[in-house]
């Protein structure tokens, strides 16, 4: 009997060992702005993230479990959101949504030495250390374009594409993901002759922007360039119309939200492009399976920044499984043993076929969208 | 052509921060308080008006007329629990109490409507655009309604203050409260008064502020409600008709500044001026110069 009840006690412990070692867990925090200003894009990292962590769950293999921080867009609360996932147990992490506070976190991440995958931080100081030499971190990789490749592709598809002749530029000059933007932009329009008319600044209080779209309009520009937030971009939208101003606007990933502002009439928006890696109503399965999910889950079509998250997860779940990790590791040997493996990693994504380099940018091939009767229209 | 142009949006600009400066004056020459709050109501008077137009589809009219209402309430509620038990403190404790309040609102806007910024629904004002000279000047319809609404409220309020028996008090309180007091003047009731018609006024400058420049956050009515503040002091604060001049000045310097001189330093511009009138007429523009005695 006692024989007999000793090995039901191995089987029973073999059988618990056997479905652990099928199943690793891994606990993912997820730090975005789930309220503030920003929350149009903390929310969307967090829904796209959660709907890659239930595939994930479902498939087996992986045991997700994702925690999340909000950070309300701001560094200081940022960094303190950081610290609280680490104490929840988080091991990796998924964010910051926003450039600014993502900074802040990388900062101290890497200080830590724990992996960090952003979906849409864009800027370059995200992955790039602080000192002089401007050194990349190592532990941080990006989902989204960086800022400098953003303003680059703009510049290349409104050439290629013969969109204007006479651009004209408006970028908040308070902001480093806006001010990355309109440099590269600036540098790449020049170097393939086309032409800068003007530009004007503002900064996070403006409401008026009645000077801007006249200098723009009184120069004649035909095309205006925004590398700026969807809610400063409905304003100028807005007194274009009511001056009967006219060009093609161009926006970039931050003007993907403006569809999705209450109360904002979308017949202004008629026409905007913008450059991004993801269109919900793109053709592939991949996509049309995601979009589907997320409606059913959340009653919106998601934006581009759901889905920067939903592959944000997979591209930590596919270094997970190159680098074999096991269960209980602490968050140090998880950024050990992921980080190598980032670079040698491809995912075949919803927002493209993404490969890392070792200085954690992305490499995937942009899309340009047009909003035509209230939709994202792939170009 | 162009300078017309601007002088107009200049104008539309300033009529705005009239309005709200006229609600920092009145309160000021009657209560002799700062009532920071101001620009936080302004933001609670567009989200009712909001509200009433998206949610219950009420037509423009009763928006404003909802917005009024409420506003006034929220303005009497807001001086009888905040302000009325401080009547007797130092002014010092009143204005940290108006700046708790100012936050107080901000933040229940924050839990009530959220963070997502709303844009403001352009059917709250449609009048078309008037075109002049074949097209080359256009002024929108929430331009020619601002500064309409500027003349009537300005013209409205100095006829009250001069004409009404409550606009007599009111006049009287802010002469000499004590001396008020004793001719029979109810005073808690005069500046109750006040606030409820300075609130008024912040609900109609949410709304024309919205349609100006349609988006709606709880921080909508922040910045506004400085520069309407500077306006006020700009004009001589306490004084009706130089809220107004200040509003005016302020909002055509704004706009210059920014098309002539350079974007970045608008707001820079702005304030400078104001030190600039402050060293040569310390009182304002139109304040009467008050003689402290010994």
């Amino acid at each position: 009997m006692k024989k007999l009840l000793a090995f039901a006690l191995a089987l029973a412990l073999c059988l618990t060992a056997v479905s652990a070692f099928a199943e690793v867990s891994l606990t993912i925090a997820h730090i975005g702005p789930t309220t503030g200003p920003a929350a149009l894009y903390g929310l969307a990292t967090l829904h796209g993230a959660e709907i890659a962590v239930q595939e994930i769950n479902e498939a087996g293999e992986f045991h997700i479990t994702l925690i999340n921080q909000d950070d309300e867009h701001n560094p200081e609360k940022a960094v303190n959101a950081y610290n609280a996932a680490l104490d929840a147990g988080a091991q990796v992490i998924l964010g910051t949504t926003t450039s600014k506070p993502c900074e802040a976190v990388s900062a101290v991440a890497m200080e830590d030495q724990v992996m960090m995958v952003t979906p849409s931080a864009s800027s370059e100081a995200v992955i790039e250390s602080p000192d002089a030499e401007g050194e990349y971190k190592g532990n941080m990789f990006q989902i989204c374009f960086t800022d400098p490749n953003q303003g680059k592709a703009s510049a290349e598809y409104i050439v290629e594409n013969k969109l204007g002749e006479k651009a004209f530029v408006i970028y908040n000059n308070a902001d480093v993901y806006s001010i990355g933007i309109r440099d590269t932009f600036v540098e790449k329009a020049k170097e393939l002759g086309l032409e800068i008319v003007g530009e004007e600044v503002f900064n996070d209080d403006t409401t008026d922007f009645t000077v801007q779209v006249s200098k723009a309009q009184e120069l004649g520009a035909d095309l205006v360039f925004l590398p700026i937030y969807y809610t400063p971009a409905s304003l100028i939208l807005t007194t274009a119309a009511a001056r009967e101003y006219k060009p093609v606007f161009f926006g970039v990933d931050g003007m993907d939200g403006i569809l999705g502002i209450e109360g904002f009439d979308t017949s202004l928006a008629e026409g905007v492009m913008l450059l991004t890696p993801f269109v919900a109503t793109a053709e592939d399965e991949a996509v049309k399976s995601f979009v589907a999910k997320y409606e059913a889950a959340y009653g919106e079509t998601p934006i581009q920044f759901a889905a920067d998250a939903y592959d944000g997860i997979y591209a930590i779940v596919a270094a997970a499984k190159a680098a074999g990790i096991t269960d209980g590791m602490s968050p140090e040997e998880v950024c050990a043993a992921l980080v190598p493996q980032m670079v040698n990693i491809q995912v075949d994504g919803i927002t493209g076929t993404m490969t890392w380099d070792a200085t954690g940018a992305v490499s995937k091939t942009p899309m340009a969208a047009v909003i035509e009767n209230g939709v994202y229209v792939l170009k | 052509m162009i300078f017309l142009d601007k002088l107009i949006t200049g104008i539309s600009l300033g009529s705005i921060y009239a309005i709200i400066a006229l609600g920092y004056t009145m309160v000021y020459g009657i209560a002799k308080m700062l009532n920071f709050a101001h620009g936080d109501v302004i933001m609670m008077g567009a989200y009712i008006a909001f509200c009433t137009l998206q949610y219950l589809n009420l037509p423009p009219v009763m928006a404003l007329i909802v917005a009024m209402a409420a506003c006034t309430v929220m303005g009497v509620v807001i001086e009888g629990l905040a302000y009325r038990p401080l009547r007797q403190a130092a002014s010092l404790a009143v204005l940290i109490t108006a700046i708790g309040m100012s936050y107080l609102l901000q933040n229940l806007a924050l839990m009530i409507w959220g963070a997502n910024p709303k844009s403001f629904p352009g059917t709250m004002i449609s009048i078309p655009t008037l075109s002049l000279f074949g097209g080359q000047l256009k002024i929108t319809g929430a331009t020619l309604v601002t500064i309409l609404a500027n003349v009537v409220i300005m013209v409205g309020l100095t006829l009250f203050t001069s004409r009404a028996k409550t606009g007599k008090a009111m006049r009287c309180v802010s002469e000499d409260r004590g001396a008020a007091s004793l001719m029979g003047i109810n005073v808690n009731r005069t500046i109750s008064i006040t606030f409820a018609i300075g609130s008024a006024l912040a609900a109609v400058a949410g709304i024309l502020l919205c349609s100006s420049y349609p988006t709606l956050q709880p921080t909508t009515g922040s910045m506004p409600g400085i520069k309407a503040f500077t306006a006020a002091v700009f004009g001589g604060i306490g004084s009706i008709p130089g809220a107004m001049l200040g509003g005016l000045l302020l909002g055509i310097i704004e706009i210059f500044g920014k098309a002539y001189i350079s974007t970045e330093l608008g707001d820079a511009i702005v304030f400078a001026v104001l030190i600039v009138v402050l060293l040569v007429r310390p009182s304002g523009l139109l304040g009467k110069p008050v003689r402290e005695k010994v």
